[in-house]
């Protein structure tokens, strides 16, 4: 029997497959291919006006909040709205930089960035090392523990740590912000680095375990140079995190001169008479480098965001 | 335990020893003094006042905490399953692959990633009562300018459609769970003839429950909490009707200083979002699939 059929098979496997080709092609596209290639056009024409709808709500606010920053003082609320503004007032932005002090609150952003940048890469990627390539008692407990911590919200934890700060006397410093990144930063990193290094293989560690050199050597000099593109998508979620932060800010940066970005926004709101054109202009200020950074690393950026979402698997 | 392990073991520990510090000294420490603040009544100048159960009796009493509970859950309920839906929509709309699809994906995507204190007050002026973009945009179809934030009923709607708008992230998270199912199950489906709407009801979507999970866990612990939007936008009013949980607590710890009453509203957000989560992880083995399960 399975003789005879490992003979047979190819004869009659041959009009067998063409038959059911045949049969189970999608109908329309067997009695007549040109129909097919209509239905196919107008649903994707149907797709693409979807799509720009879709693309013009997202797009219009901002393209309302560039133009609105163009335009001359009084004029932001003429009807019929005028989309490219006539004359187009440029100096808006400088005005916008002078009225708060916005170069202070630039430099106050980029050091909370960058200090929690360093620290939150360094302490997360060494965690999410022994996490991914050692034994020790207790570890999966440990990192249960870990992973419990991106569920908690910040507000639960905000008032208690509010207090220790205080006693630290670290209230109107940088330090409440940035010292916890240097202690593990966010678990999120540390699972997203843990997967990582899981990932990889070990042939190069374990040639330089043989070689005599040590744990911490390993991890920096090997371990963390392969790890560079979710190294990237760490950096990136951090740095935009910290330049949008403002709850965090808000309760521990005290006075003006320790303001970030985001909190001075504010003072474009509490004005006495709103100034619209100024307060889109320090808006798009904030936003420029945010989309900088997006289309010069979309991919990692993209990575980030679904690996966020696999996280959840 | 052999020295080499016993080795490995120190340097793992050591390597998890700077989280597990941060972990004990800015989590666990902070949500215990927090369980002790909930008994107290504390304005900072003077030492916390033990008062048993006082803060538990106002909060059954107080009608803020009962208004904020309410919106907090309308716009919770409302705008995490709208933002999902068109999330999903547009995710599956790009998957088609059709032209200019990266250009689609690009644009979509800004608005989620505009910083949150920009779209706050992109929006309060896209709202402003006389003549911003929402009205005008009403005046093309005839109707006559409305308040938005300014109005009782207006303004949760306005503060979902804020938040609706920046659907990008789960869109991105919605594409990449479509990447992950496998092109045979399609290529399997067309030879028995599925068409568009049976692929879609029996491989795409059944496949991507998982993702469709994880975005709604993560956007409901999310919308629960929401605090800037509504902080820069409306501060709460007008008269308290977008209140949320998020503003009310800071209002109570930061502005007032009654740390004790804001420690005890803190551990009631915790509890309700734990309980939402656990209550989607039961529900969940009803109708999420895992493949390889």
């Amino acid at each position: 029997m399975s003789a005879q059929r490992s003979t047979e098979i190819p004869t009659i496997r041959e009009p067998e497959r063409a038959e059911r080709d045949l049969r189970l092609q999608p109908a329309d596209s067997v009695v007549s291919p040109t129909w097919a290639r209509i239905r196919g056009t107008s649903r994707s024409v149907l797709t693409h006006l979807v799509l720009l709808a879709i693309a013009a709500v997202s797009l219009l606010p901002l393209i309302y909040m560039v133009s609105t920053s163009l335009k001359e003082r009084g004029t932001e609320f003429a009807y019929p709205i005028e989309w490219i503004p006539d004359p187009i007032v440029w100096s808006n932005y400088a005005t916008a930089i002078d009225t708060v002090e916005t170069v202070t609150f630039l430099t106050n952003t980029m050091i909370i960035t960058m200090m929690t940048l360093i620290g939150g890469l360094l302490s997360s990627a060494l965690a999410a090392y022994g996490f991914a390539r050692t034994r020790f008692p207790g570890r999966d407990f440990l990192f249960m523990l870990c992973l419990s911590g991106m569920m908690l919200p910040y507000m639960v934890t905000m008032i208690p740590q509010f207090v220790l700060f205080r006693e630290l006397g670290w209230i109107n410093t940088v330090w409440p912000l940035v010292v916890p990144a240097f202690f593990g930063g966010t678990p999120f990193y540390i699972f997203l680095l843990r997967q990582f290094f899981k990932g990889l293989p070990t042939d190069l560690e374990d040639a330089a375990k043989l070689d005599g050199a040590g744990f911490f050597r390993i991890w920096w000099t090997i371990a963390m140079p392969m790890a560079k593109p979710a190294l990237a998508t760490v950096a990136i979620l951090s740095i935009l995190f910290h330049w949008n932060d403002f709850l965090a800010p808000l309760i521990y940066l005290q006075t003006q001169d320790n303001w970030t970005l985001a909190l001075g926004i504010r003072l474009f709101r509490d004005a006495y008479q709103i100034n619209f054109n100024l307060m889109m202009a320090y808006a798009v200020i904030m936003t420029i480098p945010v989309f900088t950074v997006f289309f010069a690393f979309q991919k990692y950026f993209v990575q980030g965001i679904a690996i966020s979402g696999m996280g959840g698997r | 335990m052999s020295p080499l392990r016993r080795k490995e073991a120190i340097n793992g520990f050591l390597s998890v020893l700077p989280w597990f510090i941060g972990f004990l000294v800015f989590t666990a420490g902070p949500m215990v003094y927090s369980a002790y603040l909930v008994f107290t009544r504390w304005e900072l100048i003077t030492p916390p006042e033990w008062i048993g159960f006082d803060n538990f009796r106002f909060l059954a009493r107080d009608q803020m905490f009962r208004t904020t509970l309410w919106n907090t859950f309308i716009y919770t309920v409302v705008s995490v399953p709208l933002q999902l839906l068109v999330a999903l929509g547009v995710a599956l709309l790009l998957n088609l692959n059709i032209r200019g699809t990266n250009v689609y994906r690009a644009i979509i995507f800004l608005p989620s990633q505009t910083p949150i204190v920009a779209t706050a007050m992109l929006w309060f002026f896209i709202f402003s009562p006389t003549q911003g973009l929402a009205n005008a945009a009403l005046g093309v179809f005839g109707i006559p300018p409305q308040g938005w934030l300014w109005d009782v009923d207006l303004v949760k709607p306005a503060l979902i459609v804020v938040a609706v708008w920046a659907f990008g992230t789960a869109m991105i998270i919605f594409l990449a769970g479509l990447q992950d199912i496998p092109q045979s199950l399609y290529e399997a489906a067309e030879l028995d003839g599925a068409g568009i709407w049976s692929k879609l009801r029996n491989i795409t979507l059944p496949l991507l429950t998982p993702t469709i999970f994880f975005n709604l866990v993560i956007g409901l612990i999310g919308a629960f909490q929401v605090f800037t939007p509504v902080y820069l936008m409306t501060g709460g009013g007008p008269g308290n009707s977008s209140m949320m949980m998020g503003l009310l607590i800071y209002r109570h710890g930061f502005e007032e200083f009654n740390m004790g009453y804001a420690s005890l509203l803190a551990w009631v957000l915790f509890l309700i979002v734990i309980t939402l989560t656990t209550i989607q992880f039961r529900l969940a083995r009803r109708w999420v699939y895992y493949q390889g399960d």
